[in-house]
């Protein structure tokens, strides 16, 4: 035999391409180059923070066939957990010194992460662990479970919209010559990056990581080999809704206001770039986001009018071209 | 009765007397209820007992989760408010915007539904999620059609507005008035398309439906295409959803994104029609009307509770007027698991 | 010689449907057992109710002497009991060399172990880094196989390995499953081929309509041509 069978086939790269692609379809369209730069830099963080959002969310469904519609009460809760931790702070967030920013934001980030989390072992246990298997009733109890969550949101923190100034040294931007960078935004970027890569890192180079391949897979042939996939999944789902609690914070800090809606109108966003990455697929859903960040801020400037709907038009564009989204995920 | 009721009977004595009961509430609902509040009320119980009962078609009888519903009574309502704001408030004004917005529906939901019913159930639901949030923001983006925000508020034919005065003197105390026709239209609307519907489930037709519903790899088997069966639920039902949207439209003589496209209003419906009893059309009726009723008078009587409540920690803010929802919420919850067959199942005695 | 496993009375629902309806059969220490049964007869069935990935509603199944039958699905493979699955279950996105690993539940992988097996299933080594899912057909049950005796097992569930395969790699088969029996692992085979099966069976039992209608020694049975015809006829002659 050729050596050629020996190959080992990489990933397929046409929708990596895609970014790039989109930008440099927008280079020209777009007056100016500080402009573009300014667009570009802003999608990628919008992009990262849904990317954080959404992760969990996608690799719940591929481990377990499990959708879960309250995912975006995750996010508001973690988003309302760090300004009850940050309002108090007010003082260190305020001050002009690094330190004292990361002592008020740190400490609000992991109380938002760990009540997220803990909500999520709570909602796994007693909502969704009956409903196993069937669809009609998880999306109608998960829907439930939203309405619950929202309203007691209403209860503890009030209904109003709640202000929330980022801290001193992460307002304004970098600037290079006539080009601006929000120094928030780089932090974004960076984050999703981190987030991404750690967890690329414990998908294809550990053993939790391959079981988690696994089951996305074919879960019965995993508890087959001996393992209790349910383990897992509750692991998954709890480290998901930490990771939509640290979006949801993220979210807040972006657009320093909280409200109990901002979940379910990041929801709408999430949905689309799950469905375009491919329901299951992690990579899937980072890319798709990235796409859904970008082409957000593009036609915002340039059509703002149809902004809103463009990333409908992109899922449906993908999903013509595609029908099981960027990265289909192999099920038994 | 047996042909109106499709041979479909409630099944329960109970049911039969709630059910007749709210019947008669509402054909009389001038006359016993007077006041603009509860003939308000009453005019949207019909509306909602129509939107239910044809969510229930998708929901209860084929098993489709859809998000898009409120996007056709949206359609409808704003089919009355653009044509009327338009071409003026003529008969054949409003004839001209409901047909194009029954027209519109249908298209939209045939493509939807060959486009997305062959995926699964959760994709589906996610799909029509997102295309229900795209148009709720595009009838708030472009506001030179749909008045944005604020929405439309436009006029009547001369015959349903409320200064007319049909009878010289007063009909059992009560100023027959445009109102009082438009009320009936409403509830006459609502009736007849409730009745159609309950002989939809009750046809053939109906039957493959739940049968899809059941089993779609035997259903498949014995023969019947599903998509294709699915894709025609679909229609009907968006079909009647605009109808209502159409009736709800002609008793407010406003439209606006909160009044019909909202995702707060879809959630209301699969509350209605959870806590009512998914498949059983009757479950629209219970539910739709105990829903609307405690949206408009349970607060006064929380604010009781929550007034007498006072001084005690959290206790307020949990029966506080605003927090209705929260009880339904959890009562939704609870129904899914333990009654799937909400009110009506639990009255009619099922397990 | 004992029974490594007993199945008595076990009854088995699938949503309304009645599949297993009292199945009785052994399969004793240290052999290899033939399940026998024309399509549909429940013999898959009868693996994943052994499995735990159907529960059975009535019946006891006894492996080394404890019953498992209301027992989770791996803790049943816990026990030391592999399984094939008729749709063999590769993980099509992992490596050949992940498959395998994952199936190694006790640490990295026994060298030695794997050489035996490279020896019988030479393509595994050389696809080693191929993701499973480029494999042939005959290669994914090869794997499909070496992922479930990987670690040793007292126990092998392997439904209809020759499903598909051309008549030389059904030979291979047949040289594959010769090696393994040297070792001290039990084997419960599910086989249409009656050739194949006939070839390596000590003992068999024969299922229909989710029942157990026949149970005895393989050569007794390859000898009585009658009997044969009567509880295979079908299912041969619908097959060849
Ligand atoms: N998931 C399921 N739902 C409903 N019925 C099922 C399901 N799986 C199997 N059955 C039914 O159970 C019966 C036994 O099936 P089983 O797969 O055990 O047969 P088998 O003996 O393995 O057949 P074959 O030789 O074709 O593999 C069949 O009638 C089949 O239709
Ligand atoms: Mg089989």
């Amino acid at each position: 035999m050729s050596d050629d069978a020996l190959r080992v086939p990489g990933i397929d790269k046409i929708p990596l391409a895609l970014i790039p692609a989109i930008a440099l379809v927008a280079l020209p369209l777009i007056p100016s180059l500080p402009t573009w730069v300014t667009l570009t830099v802003a999608g990628l963080a919008m992009g990262m923070m849904i990317f954080i959002m959404a992760s969990g969310l996608t690799l719940v469904f591929g481990l377990m066939d499990v959708m879960n519609f309250a995912h975006g009460a995750f996010i508001t809760i973690g988003a309302f957990v760090a300004t009850s931790v940050l309002i108090p702070l007010a003082g260190w967030t305020q001050a002009d010194s690094l330190w004292l920013n990361l002592g008020a934001i740190i400490p609000a980030i992991l109380a938002a992460m760990a009540v997220a989390g803990a909500l999520g072992l709570v909602f796994e246990r007693v909502i969704i662990m009956p409903v196993y298997g069937q669809h009609l009733k998880q999306i109608l109890i998960t829907m439930g479970g939203l309405i619950v969550a929202e309203q007691s949101i209403h209860v503890i923190w009030g209904p109003d919209i709640i202000p929330l100034p980022k801290p001193a040294t992460l307002r304004g931007s970098f600037i290079f010559g006539d080009i601006a960078i929000e120094k928030y935004r780089v932090v974004a970027v960076i984050v999703g990056l981190a987030v991404f890569a750690a967890m690329f890192l414990l998908l294809n180079r550990t053993r939790i990581g391959l079981l988690i391949r696994a089951g996305v897979e074919d879960s019965e042939m995993v508890e087959s080999l001996g393992y209790r996939i349910r383990r897992v999944f509750v692991g998954v789902f709890v480290a998901g809704s930490a990771l939509a609690g640290l979006g949801g914070v993220m979210w807040a800090l972006y657009q320093e206001t909280v409200s109990s809606a901002m979940g379910m109108q990041v929801m709408i966003l999430i949905f689309i770039v799950i469905i375009i990455g491919g329901l299951g697929s992690v990579g899937g859903c980072f890319i798709g986001a990235l796409l859904v960040g970008l082409v957000a801020n593009y036609v915002g400037f340039l059509a703002p009018k149809i902004a809103l709907g463009s990333n409908i038009l992109l899922m449906v564009l993908i999903l013509l071209w595609r029908p099981q989204g960027l990265y289909p995920v192999a099920k038994r | 009765m047996q042909r109106l009721l499709s041979g479909d009977y409630p099944r329960s004595r109970v049911l039969g007397i709630v059910l007749v009961l709210i019947l008669a509430g509402l054909a009389l609902a001038p006359f016993v209820f007077p006041g603009t509040r509860s003939l308000n009320v009453a005019a949207k119980i019909c509306v909602f007992i129509l939107l239910v009962a044809s969510y229930d078609l998708l929901l209860g009888y084929t098993g489709i989760v859809s998000f898009a519903h409120t996007m056709f009574f949206g359609l409808g309502a704003y089919g009355i408010g653009i044509a009327a704001t338009r071409l003026g408030p003529t008969w054949s004004g409003l004839a001209v915007g409901s047909l194009a917005a029954l027209a519109l529906s249908a298209l939209l939901s045939l493509a939807i539904g060959l486009l997305s019913l062959r995926v699964k159930t959760i994709f589906f639901a996610m799909i029509t999620l997102a295309v229900a949030s795209f148009f709720a923001i595009l009838a708030s983006q472009l506001s030179w059609l749909t008045g944005g925000e604020d929405g439309l508020t436009y006029k009547l034919p001369e015959l349903l507005l409320p200064g007319t005065k049909l009878l010289e003197a007063p009909l059992l105390g009560v100023v027959i008035s445009g109102r009082i026709v438009s009320y009936y239209i409403v509830f006459a609307g609502a009736l007849c398309l409730f009745l159609a519907l309950l002989r939809v489930v009750n046809s053939p037709f109906g039957r493959v439906l739940q049968a899809i519903r059941e089993n779609d790899f035997r259903a498949e088997a014995i023969g019947y295409r599903s998509v294709v069966y699915r894709s025609a639920a679909n229609c009907l039902s968006a079909l009647a959803a605009t109808a209502a949207g159409i009736l709800y439209a002609v008793w407010l003589r406003y439209v606006g994104p909160d009044t019909t496209l909202s995702l707060d209003i879809m959630i209301d419906i699969l509350l209605m029609v959870v806590i009512g009893g998914m498949g059983t059309l009757y479950g629209a009726v219970i539910g739709a009307t105990l829903f609307v009723i405690a949206q408009n008078y349970l607060q006064d009587l929380m604010k009781l509770a929550s007034d007498a409540a006072a001084g005690i920690p959290l206790l307020p803010s949990l029966v506080h007027p605003d927090r209705w929802l929260l009880w339904l919420g959890i009562l939704f919850v609870l129904s899914v698991y333990h009654f799937p067959a909400g009110i009506v199942g639990r009255l009619r005695g099922n397990k | 010689m004992s029974n490594l496993l007993a199945l008595a009375g076990v009854n088995t629902h699938i949503g309304h449907y009645h599949i297993l309806q009292g199945v009785d059969f052994v399969v004793p220490h240290g052999g290899l057992t033939v399940l026998l049964g024309r399509n549909g007869a429940g013999k898959t069935t009868c693996l994943r109710t052994i499995m735990g990935l159907w529960q059975a509603s009535a019946g006891r199944i006894e492996f080394d002497g404890t019953d498992i039958a209301r027992r989770s699905t791996p803790a049943v493979a816990q026990l030391g009991i592999g399984y094939v699955p008729e749709s063999m279950g590769i993980f099509t996105g992992l490596t050949v060399s992940e498959n395998l690993t994952l199936a190694a539940r006790d640490g990295p992988l026994d060298e030695r172990r794997l050489d035996w097996m490279f020896r019988f299933f030479p393509a595994l080594k050389k696809f080693w880094h191929l993701p499973a899912g480029h494999l042939s057909g005959g290669q994914k049950q090869m794997l499909a196989i070496a992922r479930a005796i990987i670690e040793p097992k007292k126990l092998l569930l392997v439904d209809e390995p020759t499903k598909g395969l051309a008549p030389a790699i059904i030979a291979h088969m047949v040289d594959a499953f010769r090696e393994l029996k040297r070792t001290d692992t039990t084997i419960l085979l599910v086989e249409q081929n009656f050739h194949f099966a006939r070839t390596l069976g000590d003992t068999v039992a024969v299922m229909d309509s989710g029942r157990i209608v026949h149970s005895g020694s393989m050569n007794d049975l390859a000898d009585d041509e009658a009997q044969q015809q009567k509880l295979l006829g079908l299912s041969l002659d619908a097959h060849q």
